[in-house]
């Protein structure tokens, strides 16, 4: 980002226009008549900047904005951190995004392999974990995280002059299936969805066309910044107090329909769609991103035989059966219905998905005491 | 209780300023060091910048710092400035701004390059020659190679003062300043340790503060009642110590908080916030309202202070830190360890 562009950015945290949106929010949300009005977003980034910028604080009382199953952390799996961190105690470099590091596996975070001596980079892009294995002999690993946003990243780099000691271990996600799975759980409560808008700008927002098609749940596309966000809402609010399943596309300065081609193309040339479980959620049909067959010789899983019985000898997870997260990111629970929550999983010891990253559900009400 | 995850070792949050390095101190070491010392004197158990001892009708303020960064050199300062800075800062932060002396110990890696160490002793002298004090006794030590990251600075500094300024005596209805541009030295350090390519040259503040502080005591007088240098853990950590020390709320004004664009650049790249980020050249200064105007014109006049801003007031509450942020409202989270970069 330029010093030109944040300051930009700055134009779209006007307090006076967010006040007046507020009210909009408020005045909407009154015009339907009836609490509470529920409405789920689906982005790890619109919960940070929810709660970065406080804006839990000037939703109107009768609007809940459920935290969906959008932080890229939280729903990395149990097994892919234990691969990562059982790829780093047969002495491989792994390279990865920052917070990734507490987030814990079977028995422990890459942050206690880091503590034990384990080669652990953290990386600001991949470009970075490239520019590391040019710098060792060592074999260094991408534990490659995060949604399609980031997945296309990855696939650029596969895709171009790979250092022959890198190679790629992709806990890839893919967002769409996963709103599908939300909008069909039998409890659900949600009547309007608020898409991420960097996702979008990937994908394009003709993709949620069909989902509003099958479900009759409208979908707001928004961006980050604080009125983006608020703008957004009070759009979809609308949309659900005027009975209108359909696509409103609330951030044209960076999202089409069509979304960014090329990106797309890149993405389906180097992952293949399968199914998997996201960290307590569900087994998401099409959900995770791993690597065609073509590119092999990147696949850290096809190049290493990863040893995941080295962590057999550990602690076994005890409470992580007992942990709700799915149920709380599917918006039919609440962190306070949690029995560990708050006593035995905290920010400091997560056990569950939730509490992992900044960006999770469990963590935020942890912080400030509720969600309102 | 089950066994924590990192808890049967040490973890680099246990170094990096926030709650976990509060706890590790509060458990492990003032639980069994802080028995004895002089009644009156002010020692461990107050978890302060420094330590004051009663001498005649003076106090004789001390404290000691460890400094290790990576990289040694990085832009707008050095190991070397950093270790000076550090020491001096955390005395003036309890009020002793008239430096009586510093040590320095150093501890050397094994083929560590004798000209960057010439350029640490030269940066060392001449941050002390800035501050007023002169470096009296020191020592000197190597280590095996890849025992040790390079350079470990030890200094410690004695000062004496007629006052002393702790860090707890803030009540409702005082207000917070800051200094001056906060997350600088952080966001420099950071960008130089993993190469961020980002356009504007990001420059640490280190700096010693010991003249500025000097002019802020005289024009507040006794109306200076609290004082931090918000280093690791960054404004947020100093304003969570200082709202439970004083146990009240502090509300922060986020849009008032001086930032450069910049560090306001880093800050939205790599999703860290620069209430989070560490300064080596500003403080956090309470104040009783009346002395708020002098101390900011004080802070003005001088070369160090020009950007200081009224960020904050007191408010009677449950110790808790909230922040304004001119959208919205929220708690002010205490850093867990060091911060970290988001995925996206």
């Amino acid at each position: 980002m330029s010093v030109d562009a944040a300051v930009r950015q700055l134009r779209f945290r006007d307090p006076a226009a967010a006040r007046a949106l507020a009210a909009a929010l408020g005045r909407v949300t009154r015009d339907i008549g009836r609490e509470p009005v529920s409405v789920m977003h689906v982005c790890g980034s619109h919960e940070q900047a929810i709660a970065r910028f406080g804006l839990r604080a000037v939703f109107p009382k009768g609007l809940n904005v459920i935290m969906g199953p959008g932080c890229p952390v939280c729903i990395t799996d149990v097994p892919e951190v234990d691969e990562a961190i059982a790829l780093a105690r047969q002495g491989v470099h792994i390279a990865t995004y920052g917070d990734m590091l507490r987030v814990p596996g079977s028995s422990r975070s890459l942050a206690d392999a880091h503590a034990e001596g384990g080669h652990i980079h953290v990386v600001y892009s991949i470009g970075q974990a490239l520019d590391l294995a040019r710098s060792t002999t060592g074999e260094v690993v991408f534990f490659a995280t995060g949604f399609e946003t980031t997945a296309v990243t990855t696939a650029a780099v596969v895709l171009g002059a790979v250092p022959p000691n890198f190679s790629v271990l992709s806990a890839h996600k893919y967002i769409p299936p996963v709103m599908e799975i939300v909008a069909e759980m039998p409890d659900t409560r949600v009547e309007g969805f608020l898409a991420a808008g960097h996702a979008a700008a990937i994908t394009g927002w003709g993709i949620f066309e069909a989902f509003v098609n099958n479900h009759h749940s409208p979908v707001v596309v928004a961006g980050f910044e604080p009125l983006d966000i608020l703008a957004g809402l009070v759009r979809l609010v609308e949309l659900v107090r005027d009975k209108q399943p359909s696509v409103v596309n609330m951030f044209p300065r960076c999202v089409s329909r069509d979304g960014n081609l090329r990106a797309q193309e890149q993405l389906w040339r180097v992952f293949r769609p399968i199914g998997g479980r996201w960290r307590g959620i569900a087994h998401v049909p099409n959900g995770n991103l791993r690597l065609r067959d073509e590119w092999a010789h990147v696949d850290a899983r096809r190049r290493f035989t990863i040893d995941l019985t080295s962590l057999w000898d550990d602690a076994p997870p005890t409470l992580a059966h007992q942990c709700i997260c799915g149920d709380i990111m599917a918006g039919i629970k609440s962190p306070s219905d949690c029995t560990l929550f708050g006593s035995s999983c905290v920010p400091d010891m997560p056990v569950g998905a939730c509490m992992v990253s900044t960006e999770g559900t469990c963590r935020i009400w942890h912080q400030y005491g509720s969600a309102s | 209780m089950r066994t924590l995850v990192g808890d049967e070792r040490i973890l680099m949050k246990h170094g990096a300023g926030g709650r976990a390095m509060r706890r590790l101190i509060e458990e492990v070491l003032t639980e069994g060091l802080a028995a004895g010392g002089r009644p009156g004197d002010r020692g461990l158990k107050a978890m302060d910048d420094g330590a004051a001892l009663r001498v005649g009708d003076q106090w004789l303020v001390i404290t000691t710092d460890s400094h290790v960064v990576h990289p040694l050199f990085f832009p707008g300062g050095d190991i070397g400035r950093l270790a000076i800075s550090g020491t001096v800062n955390d005395l003036s932060m309890m009020g002793a701004t008239e430096v009586l002396g510093l040590t320095c110990a150093i501890v050397i890696e094994e083929g560590f390059a004798r000209a960057d160490l010439v350029r640490v002793q030269q940066s060392m002298r001449a941050t002390a020659h800035e501050a007023g004090a002169a470096i009296v006794t020191g020592d000197t030590k190597v280590m095996g190679r890849g025992e040790l990251d390079g350079l470990v600075l030890n200094t410690t500094g004695v000062a004496l003062t007629d006052r002393v300024v702790s860090d707890a005596a803030l009540q409702p209805g005082d207000v917070l300043i800051v200094t001056g541009t906060i997350g600088d030295h952080g966001f420099a350090v950071m960008a130089a340790r993993h190469g961020l390519a980002l356009d504007g040259a990001l420059q640490s503040d280190v700096a010693p503060l010991n003249d500025m502080i000097r002019r802020v005591l005289r024009a507040g007088g006794e109306g200076v009642v609290a004082m931090k240098d918000p280093t690791r853990g960054g404004v947020a950590s100093s304003m969570h110590e200082m709202a439970s020390k004083a146990q009240l709320s502090i509300v922060i004004d986020e849009t008032a908080v001086p930032v450069t664009e910049q560090a306001r650049a880093a800050s939205e790249l790599l999703g860290i916030d620069p209430l989070h980020v560490a300064n080596e050249g500003k403080a956090v200064i309470g104040v009783r309202a009346a002395a708020a105007d002098a101390v900011l014109q004080a802070l003005h006049a001088h070369p160090l202070g020009r950007r200081a801003a009224i960020v904050g007031r007191c408010v009677e509450g449950r110790p808790s830190v909230v922040l304004d942020t001119g959208v919205g409202r929220r708690l002010l989270m205490e850093p867990e360890g060091e911060p970290l970069p988001r995925i996206c």
